[in-house]
């Protein structure tokens, strides 16, 4: 692939902007691979992209059924961190982040990562306790936080009502200075680039029906037409349960709607990510200048990615609890997308029941965050058969056992 | 806004009722007599189907009963809702 430079950019400029290459191909799928990678999201792109690149594997196709990055890549607030509680959260996610801040430039491709600060505001005594639990549990893991005090955040946060009269007092709060934003379609497209240029076949708008076993196979049964693989991966998120089930495989998953909005576009007012427990939102402002706000899943099962009013509510009334300045803007755009929860709000990366059939799902509302440790271990597991040690202990086999990671509970958040 | 026919309050909506997830068999009655692979299979394992399923709903902010709705996960459709001993064959017939 041609390097992306400031030289590049300049050439190309004075050429009138008319020989760019495209960033990938668009093949019509082969009848046989040696891997198939059923979703282009970010997990499944930067699977292929490790499969060829940490292990040499040839003959890879990841089959999207609508185009790149189309589902939750494209619909996630862009939030970057890694202040988990269990030492296998923490190793996981911390390695996600240390690989982040150096892709753009591994992959040539500028993911614009910020790292501008992620706060959690405490509301209470019990809040500050959890804070000063969670700080002590990053440290032993080696992941440095600080735990700010109501001053620090007047100059860090100064739209922030700290007021006592607030609804919800602000007592302190913890941060992590390497958390932040990345321009989350950025790191599809980099990792689709780099996949693609190592040989791999994107086909997009190719839907996986069912799968099946045939012939010492995996057969799948696509809307172009039938594929078989030698091995497959599905990092499908929000719709693994449905291909799975074709194939007889039970996963501990439910999908809801989480969602999302922004703001109409102001003058530079945050520039940190603030999440607040108390109220369930957290919010950040978009380099384009709109803020950025989310807040909890909707809680029934729900395959419709679309935004409601209810929940719109609650996550503007949380937020201008916060920031009552905010009141006065205009919502420009508001959206839903499908994640994949499991009960201990920790990803699945393993084996299934069926030979040669590996998952990559169950990180609910995190998995942007997560996604080069998703990709680089989930690609060790297809071609190696065995568990990469950073993600061995995120199984099937524990909700059997009941070695659950209990990130809810440690996390306060049902992920 | 979702909204769902309570059989004593009648017509509610999501904001003052709560998700009971998908409809389950009952819970295993004696532990011991269940090993560790249908106990997790109880506790964890979901059909989490796309389409018309069986769910379980409380009346939360209302009445506080519990019934049952047949609802399509993708449409937010309802086909219909009942009381919570409506046998769930013949709901689940409307789910197919």
């Amino acid at each position: 692939m041609e390097d992306f430079s400031a030289f590049s950019v300049l050439r190309r400029a004075a050429r009138g902007n008319v020989d760019w290459k495209a960033l990938w191909r668009n093949p019509a799928p082969r009848k046989q691979y040696d891997i198939v990678i059923v979703g282009a999201g970010g997990h499944g792109l930067a699977t292929a992209f490790y499969l060829v690149h940490e292990h040499g594997c040839r003959s890879i196709a990841v089959l999207e059924r609508r185009w790149i990055g189309s589902g939750n890549t494209a619909r996630n607030t862009t939030n970057v961190r890694s202040d988990y509680y269990h030492p296998a959260s923490a190793r996981f996610y911390d390695f996600a982040l240390r690989q982040y801040e150096q892709l753009s430039r591994a992959l040539n491709f500028n993911i614009m990562l910020s790292q501008r600060g992620w706060i959690r505001l405490a509301h209470s005594i019990h809040d500050l306790a959890m804070q000063r639990r969670r700080a002590n549990a990053m440290l032993l893991n080696g992941i440095e936080c600080r735990l700010l005090d109501r001053a620090e955040l007047a100059v860090r946060v100064p739209a922030l009502d700290l007021s006592p009269c607030a609804r919800f007092p602000v007592l302190g709060a913890l941060l992590q200075e390497r958390g932040g934003t990345i321009r989350h379609d950025a790191v599809a497209w980099a990792y689709a680039r780099a996949a693609c240029d190592l040989g791999v076949d994107i086909i997009q708008n190719c839907e996986v029906q069912t799968l099946s076993r045939a012939d010492g196979q995996l057969e799948l049964a696509t809307s172009c037409g039938p594929v078989r693989a030698n091995k497959v991966g599905l990092a499908m998120a929000g719709e693994t349960s449905t291909l799975a089930t074709t194939i007889g495989v039970e996963l501990p998953v439910v999908s809801y709607t989480l969602q999302a909005m922004v703001s109409e576009p102001i003058a530079p007012v945050l520039d940190c990510v603030v999440s607040s427990g108390a109220t369930g939102v957290y919010i950040n402002q978009s380099d384009k200048g709109e803020l950025v706000m989310g807040g909890m899943l909707d809680l029934y099962p729900s395959y419709a990615q679309r935004a409601n009013l209810p929940t719109l509510e609650r996550v503007v009334s949380g937020v201008l609890e916060l920031f009552p300045a905010f009141a006065r803007l205009r919502m420009l755009r508001h959206w839903g997308g499908t994640v994949d929860v499991v009960h201990d709000s920790s990803p699945i990366i393993d084996r299934t029941p069926i030979p040669n059939l590996y998952v990559n799902c169950g990180f609910g509302t995190g998995g942007f965050k997560a996604i080069p440790a998703g990709g680089f271990t989930f690609a060790h597991l297809i071609a190696r058969n065995q568990p990469h040690p950073l993600a061995e202990e995120f199984t099937l086999r524990r909700f059997r056992t009941g070695a659950l990671i209990d990130e809810t509970a440690a996390s306060g958040i049902s992920h | 806004m979702l909204w769902l026919n309570c059989p004593f309050c009648g017509e509610r909506p999501e904001t003052e009722l709560e998700c009971g997830g998908e409809w389950l068999p009952p819970r295993p009655t004696v532990p011991r007599a269940v090993d560790d692979r249908a106990w997790a299979r109880w506790l964890f394992m979901r059909e989490n189907r796309k389409g018309f399923h069986v769910e379980r709903w409380c009346c939360r902010y209302g009445c506080g009963g519990w019934f049952l709705v047949v609802r399509n996960t993708l449409t937010h459709e309802v086909s219909r809702t009942a009381p919570l001993s409506t046998p769930v064959d013949e709901l689940q017939g409307l789910a197919r």
